[in-house]
């Protein structure tokens, strides 16, 4: 594998992150990198720290220790929304969509706070922009229906669809197969990858191992809130503790 | 300009000359004495569903901001015999100051707290106000109105033609907000607070603009009062009763859209007008439990909902 370009800085640093609930650690001095387009695997057991780093990362918890930066800043004391305008989406492990919306109303909301001023001004023009993000999650049909009656694949696109919307440099997919049927996660996976195509880095928490394996160029396993092994899939799944993690020595 | 607000500034201009025409052409002053508690209802409600519908905190502290708007027009007068306009204008300000104290309540409370934390909050006030001798303490306060501004030959008339402008200031600055970018983040973070900010949504900031917009048109809703009644007093100025009648007539209506509000506090405010005239005004307290029940049940959308559910039906069939 051939390392980031040295002139540029990596897009997002996580510098010795400690986060601790009580006298819980969750995640216990965590340092990671991840590159402008990396499609980037985290896994780990249930409880490991995975939607922990995720809620650091987008704003929704702050860390005890350490600091998140993008791009050059330090965005550690940023609340979510200045991190969503900055180009941090993210989808939520049990989707939260806006009941009240139809689906293109849920992404006119990215559209109208978080994609700025480069996206044109008029409201024609945002819905197209709406409508061709839809086109592409395989949603156009949907998009004048309430979401609540959507289906769960479609929710999960839904949100992936929303968070593509703000426009971001770095989108968090957490669990967004958990509970779809196996040609289900074939689709998400497919969406996914083609993001990573344009230049969005892609962190994918995710239990199916297949698509891990088939997704990520670098997998980064999480144990008790440590990283116990980063690497290409291939390196991670073969190690030791990784294995002992999963199923036990 | 847009076809829609041609349509929607052309009524509000004939909605205003109307209410001139007929203050002009009227003797009589008991309509105007009757129907300035239906427009300034009609401002509270509209004014309250910015913050209890679109973003979803039930405000139960209508009274709060009422009673600082009436008591911001009656320090004024008896401090500088401020005019009217005057008096308006401080008590949006002051009210609009409280707003945002509510506002930072919405940071930590949501739901059934944040609406105990205003009631609270209206309680305090209130205590304040009783305990306050320069505005004339429990006991109340007599008011002297100033002679009255051409063209109207009567207060009572110039008041209500003041409230139907503050009912077209609190409808035009409701539909502008509804119709803006404001309007749908205040819809998100009402759908899913984490989920809006998380799509960029300032939250906080959104909430704090529309409790301070909500409370500033409640207290110059509630300034005019205080001339009207030529007297003001803590526990009426404070009146619980305006918190559910606002309530009410906002949840009857319908917070989707603007004119829900506006519909809901001209059918109770006509009905509680007809009733404490023809009955009693206690029957009215009674009548308006019983609608709110009524609609709670068959209804819980207000008026505009069952509209668009009649719609949807008539759509569904062709």
């Amino acid at each position: 594998m051939t390392p980031a370009i040295a002139s540029e800085g990596p897009l997002l640093r996580i510098d010795a992150l400690t986060k601790s609930f009580g006298g819980f650690v969750a995640l216990d001095n965590v340092n990671v990198e991840i590159r402008k387009g990396e499609r980037f695997g985290l896994i780990g057991p249930n409880g490991s720290g995975k939607t922990t780093l995720v809620n650091c990362i987008s704003g929704v918890l702050r860390p005890n220790r350490g600091a998140v930066l993008f791009g050059e800043e330090d965005i550690t004391p940023l609340p979510p929304n200045e991190r969503a305008r900055r180009g941090i989406a993210r989808s939520f492990q049990i989707p939260r969509p806006f009941r009240s919306m139809t689906v293109l109303e849920n992404l006119m909301v990215a559209l109208d706070f978080a994609a700025g001023r480069n996206v044109l001004e008029q409201a024609s023009h945002r819905r197209d922009a709406a409508l061709s993000i839809l086109t592409r999650m395989g949603l156009a049909s949907k998009a004048d229906d309430p979401t609540v009656t959507l289906t769960q694949v479609e929710l999960r696109k839904m949100e992936l669809a929303r968070a593509m919307a703000t426009g971001p440099k770095l989108l968090i997919s957490d669990e967004a197969m958990a509970g779809l049927s196996a040609s289900e996660v074939d689709e998400v996976l497919d969406l996914l990858m083609s993001l990573g195509g344009e230049d969005v880095a892609v962190i994918m928490i995710e239990h199916i191992m297949q698509a891990v394996m088939r997704f990520s160029e670098r997998v980064m396993c999480l144990d008790a809130g440590r990283i116990i092994a980063v690497g290409t899939p291939a390196e991670v799944m073969a190690n030791a503790r990784v294995q002992e993690a999963y199923l036990g020595s | 300009m847009h076809r829609n607000s041609i349509a929607f500034w052309s009524g509000a201009v004939v909605f205003l000359v109307a209410v001139l025409l007929t203050t002009q052409t009227i003797r009589n002053e008991y309509p105007f004495f009757a129907g300035f508690v239906i427009l300034q209802f009609m401002v509270l409600a509209v004014a309250w569903s910015i913050l209890g519908g679109y973003a979803g905190y039930v405000n139960f502290g209508t009274n709060a901001f009422f009673g600082v708007g009436v008591y911001s027009a009656v320090l004024l007068f008896k401090a500088f015999e401020a005019p009217l306009a005057v008096q308006i204008a401080v008590a949006a300000l002051v009210g609009s100051l409280l707003g945002l104290g509510v506002g930072f309540l919405t940071l930590r409370m949501r739901g059934i707290f944040f609406s105990i934390a205003t009631i609270a909050l209206a309680i305090i006030i209130e205590t304040s106000v009783t305990n306050w001798r320069f505005v004339g303490g429990a006991a109340g306060i007599q008011l002297q109105r100033p002679p009255v501004t051409p063209p109207f030959d009567s207060y009572v008339k110039m008041l209500f033609f003041v409230q139907a402008l503050l009912v077209v200031t609190a409808v035009a600055t409701t539909r502008a907000i509804q119709n803006s970018r404001i309007g749908r983040g205040l819809q998100a973070l009402r759908d899913d607070e984490l989920a809006a900010e998380c799509t960029g949504v300032p939250t906080l900031r959104l909430k704090l603009l529309a409790c301070a917009i909500s409370g500033a048109l409640i207290s110059a809703g509630g300034a005019p009062s205080a001339m009207y009644l030529q007297y003001a007093d803590p526990s009426s100025a404070f009146n619980l009763n305006y918190s559910i009648s606002v309530l009410a007539m906002s949840l009857i209506g319908g917070t989707a859209h603007w004119i829900g509000p506006v519909l809901g506090a001209i059918l109770l405010g006509v009905t509680q007008q007809m009733l404490a005239v023809t009955i009693s005004s206690e029957v009215n307290v009674l009548v308006l439990g019983i609608m709110l029940v009524l609609f709670v049940v068959g209804a819980p959308n207000g008026l505009i909902g069952l509209v668009r559910r009649s719609r949807l039906r008539a759509r569904d069939r062709t």
